[in-house]
């Protein structure tokens, strides 16, 4: 194989640790007796509810909508009565409000029909893929339909499909594209049709060969002559979309700009499948699927959830934790977030809940910055994480701008690479909340 | 850091065969002094005790390393309070400190006891007698170091005392040849850093350059007319190689971006044989890094990394 493609700046090679579940097929979870399902599951405001305590829900129904600015709807995920209007534990804003359902479980699951829509256009299509309450579920939650009404004057001539899946453990994307590669590629069909344009490329990281096949033979069936599938190198944060765009493009998205700038537009492969189901289907954005795994939980497994499933029923279905259960992480282990409580809700963005046991996880103490520089070699946006840190420490984190705090995307790679131990990336968190833009 | 400790033993093991064991014991009572230093000004200033992270270790090797091997026992210590105290803890404690610890101790043993430092050198020993020596100190002097030699009495007696090309380069490479304890050998300190840079521990950057312009500034003005230098044996001769795989690109003392390493490392090379070739001592490379040293976070400041993409409209 010739050299495989990547971006050319910074970047590590943390264990890759997928495994445990990269051969474990989409398990669909039984539905739990109650459903947590947060009102603002994507950047913008939280949707107003729809339905009042008492009410009865179908699966499918429209709970939330959305009332002011940029927003997402959301849906039932199964039938049920609303238990309560209350809030829920969030993983990152602690608290967010919710509706509580209490699930149906004799109700039968709702079938969805195959329609066409190659004679929609692309207002019908933006219409439908906004009523499903599509968001980027690779973590983002940036709602779909926005994305795909990029400003009037950039001319988009590329889609690309994320499927790096860069973070280790989490095999999330990787089973959908091996499980339903045809509808993925039908997913970019329709984002193509409403973006207008005729080259699509599926980047695909190298170590999941059966992947990268799968959709070869997709793309070669329902591609019609203009999906290409790229195989990259394996490095994080290769799914990172400035450089992916780099990586497949050659192009170079500035600061604080979007891939429109440069006329690309990114989707993730799991969003694409929720976008084929939205438009051909039918179907809302309701159900997740979900990397289980760590050494911390005794059955690893790819489910899919509905939206609101608490990671407790999740825990309980797969026969609990381990003793050596040391750390449980919401997300994957380079940009998660570390959990409080098992009471959290899964999302349209969770991709995982990592159960890490003591061995997979580094907790000695970190020591002063020793300069040597290798959280430089390792950012990919070329900044000084070592700089923010340091001025963080000594209280000067409003000054930390002219460091380019604000480019961060907090990949991780500093903190990964520091032998200092130093919470960099942290550190740079608390820098952004505290310095001016 | 302990992998940088394992990388100091080799040099100092064949320091024991080539000067006896002395150097050993001078290179325990470094070490052990200190880390005892360290200990003592942690507890002194209220700070945490790190004695285990190997960071006093290694200064301490490397003090050793940078004496002559004929001088007294209690030399390193006072080094090690010079080297930690002052040169550590004072001056910001570790990832603070502007200088490198281990040379700015040699530096002042220069200044103090400059007789003992730049006589007390002893000839390598040619057969196993390592235990002949231990009871030398200052007053036996016995050699010169080979840089000293071409300093004072000109190529012609360095090739009488030392061989010519290419058995002096041999002789060089394996570290039969006066110096300092733990800078004779440049194969084992090669062999050293090699394996820290197959570590990634440390990158090729300031190696190359501080040797790369000692051995071009060497063969341009080390001979008797312009481009008759020797290059090999420049970087092969006293702390050449010792300076620039472990001294020179210290983390904490020199700059942190590869551009800035490059620069530092030219500014190294360039003053080692400036002082080699025009100033008073035979030797440079000691001084030479300890002033480029505080010019590390001036090029720190002044070269950025290369940003992923600027800002459309400008930085904000």
């Amino acid at each position: 194989m010739s050299a495989l493609l990547t971006f050319p700046k910074g970047g590590v090679h943390p264990p890759e640790a997928k495994g445990q579940t990269a051969g474990l097929a989409i398990e669909v979870m039984p539905v739990p007796d109650e459903l947590e399902i947060i009102l603002g599951q994507h950047i913008g405001a939280p949707c107003t509810p729809l339905v009042k305590k008492g009410d009865t829900v179908a699966e499918g129904d429209l709970i939330g909508e959305v009332t002011k600015g940029l927003g997402s709807p959301i849906h039932a995920s199964s039938a049920g009565t609303v238990k309560q209007l209350g809030v829920s534990a969030h993983p990152m804003r602690v608290s967010a409000p919710s509706i509580t359902i209490q699930t149906d479980r004799q109700a039968p699951p709702r079938r969805y029909e195959r329609t066409d829509w190659s004679g929609l256009g692309r207002e019908e299509l933006l219409k439908k893929i906004q009523a499903a309450g599509i968001i980027g579920v690779g973590g983002a939650g940036f709602p779909t339909h926005a994305k795909l009404s990029p400003p009037p004057d950039s001319k988009i001539d590329t889609l690309i499909l994320n499927g790096a899946e860069c973070e280790p453990y989490i095999t999330a994307d990787h089973r959908q594209m091996l499980e339903h590669p045809a509808e993925i590629v039908e997913g970019a069909r329709i984002i193509m049709k409403v973006l207008g344009v005729s080259t699509c490329f599926i980047g695909i990281e190298a170590n999941k060969p059966d992947a990268i096949a799968a959709m070869e033979k997709a793309a070669a069936a329902g591609g019609g002559g203009q999906v290409q599938v790229r195989a990259m190198k394996v490095k994080y944060p290769q799914g990172s979309e400035k450089q992916l765009i780099q990586t497949l493009t050659g192009r170079k998205v500035p600061g604080f700009a979007l891939p429109s700038a440069v006329g690309v537009v990114v989707h993730n492969v799991s969003t694409t499948k929720a976008i084929y189901d939205a438009v051909v289907l039918g179907k809302p954005l309701y159900e997740k699927v979900v990397t289980i795994a760590g050494k911390g939980i005794k059955r690893p497994a790819n489910l899919l959830v509905k939206v609101g499933t608490r990671v407790r029923d999740i825990v309980d279905y797969l026969g609990g934790v381990t003793p050596e259960l040391a750390k449980i992480v919401y997300g994957g282990p380079m940009m998660g977030f570390a959990a409080s409580s098992l009471d959290i809700p899964v999302t349209k963005t969770t991709s995982s809940v990592l159960f890490l046991a003591g061995e997979e996880i580094d907790t000695r103490p970190h020591s002063q910055c020793i300069r040597c520089g290798w959280c430089i070699e390792a950012c990919p946006m070329g900044l000084e994480p070592k700089e923010i840190a340091i001025y963080v420490e000594a209280g000067r984190a409003q000054e930390t701008a002219q460091f380019g705090v604000f480019e961060c995307f907090e990949c991780g790679c500093c903190s990964y690479v520091c032998p200092a131990k130093r919470p960099l990336v942290q550190l740079v968190r608390l820098a952004k909340m505290k310095a001016k833009r | 850091m302990w992998t940088v400790v394992a990388c100091l033993v080799p040099p100092l093991v064949l320091s024991v065969f080539v000067f006896g064991i002395r150097t050993l014991i001078i290179t325990a009572v470094s070490v052990a002094s200190c880390v005892a230093m360290e200990a003592i000004s942690q507890k002194a200033m209220g700070r945490k005790v790190t004695v285990s992270d190997g960071s006093a270790v290694i200064t301490g090797m490397l003090l050793a390393f940078v004496i002559p091997p004929g001088v007294s026992y209690w030399l390193p210590i006072l080094g090690a309070v010079m080297a930690i105290y002052i040169g550590k803890h004072l001056l910001g404690g570790i990832g603070y400190n502007i200088f490198n610890p281990a040379l700015l101790a040699r530096a002042f043993l220069l200044a103090t006891f400059p007789v003992a430092m730049t006589s007390a050198w002893l000839p390598p020993l040619h057969n196993t007698a390592i235990f002949s020596t231990l009871g030398t100190a200052v007053d036996a002097v016995s050699t010169a170091t080979p840089l000293a030699v071409l300093k004072t009495q000109g190529a012609a007696a360095l090739a009488a005392q030392f061989g010519t090309a290419p058995n002096i380069y041999t002789t060089f490479f394996l570290g039969w040849r006066p110096g300092a304890i733990g800078e004779t050998s440049g194969l084992l300190i090669l062999l050293g850093g090699l394996y820290l840079m197959y570590r990634r521990y440390i990158t090729w950057h300031i190696p190359v350059s501080v040797l790369g312009t000692i051995a071009l500034l060497s063969w341009i003005f080390g001979g008797p007319t312009h481009f008759t230098g020797d290059p090999l044996l420049a970087i092969l001769s006293g702390g050449a190689m010792l300076g620039a795989f472990f001294m020179a690109n210290d983390y904490v003392t020199s700059p942190t971006v590869r551009t800035s390493q490059l620069i530092y490392g030219i500014g190294v090379g360039a003053i080692t044989v400036l002082i080699r070739l025009k100033g008073g001592y035979p030797e440079g490379i000691c001084y030479a890094i300890l002033l480029m040293n505080p010019v590390s976070p001036v090029l720190d400041r002044l070269l950025k990394p290369k940003r992923f993409a600027p800002p459309l409209g400008g930085a904000k």
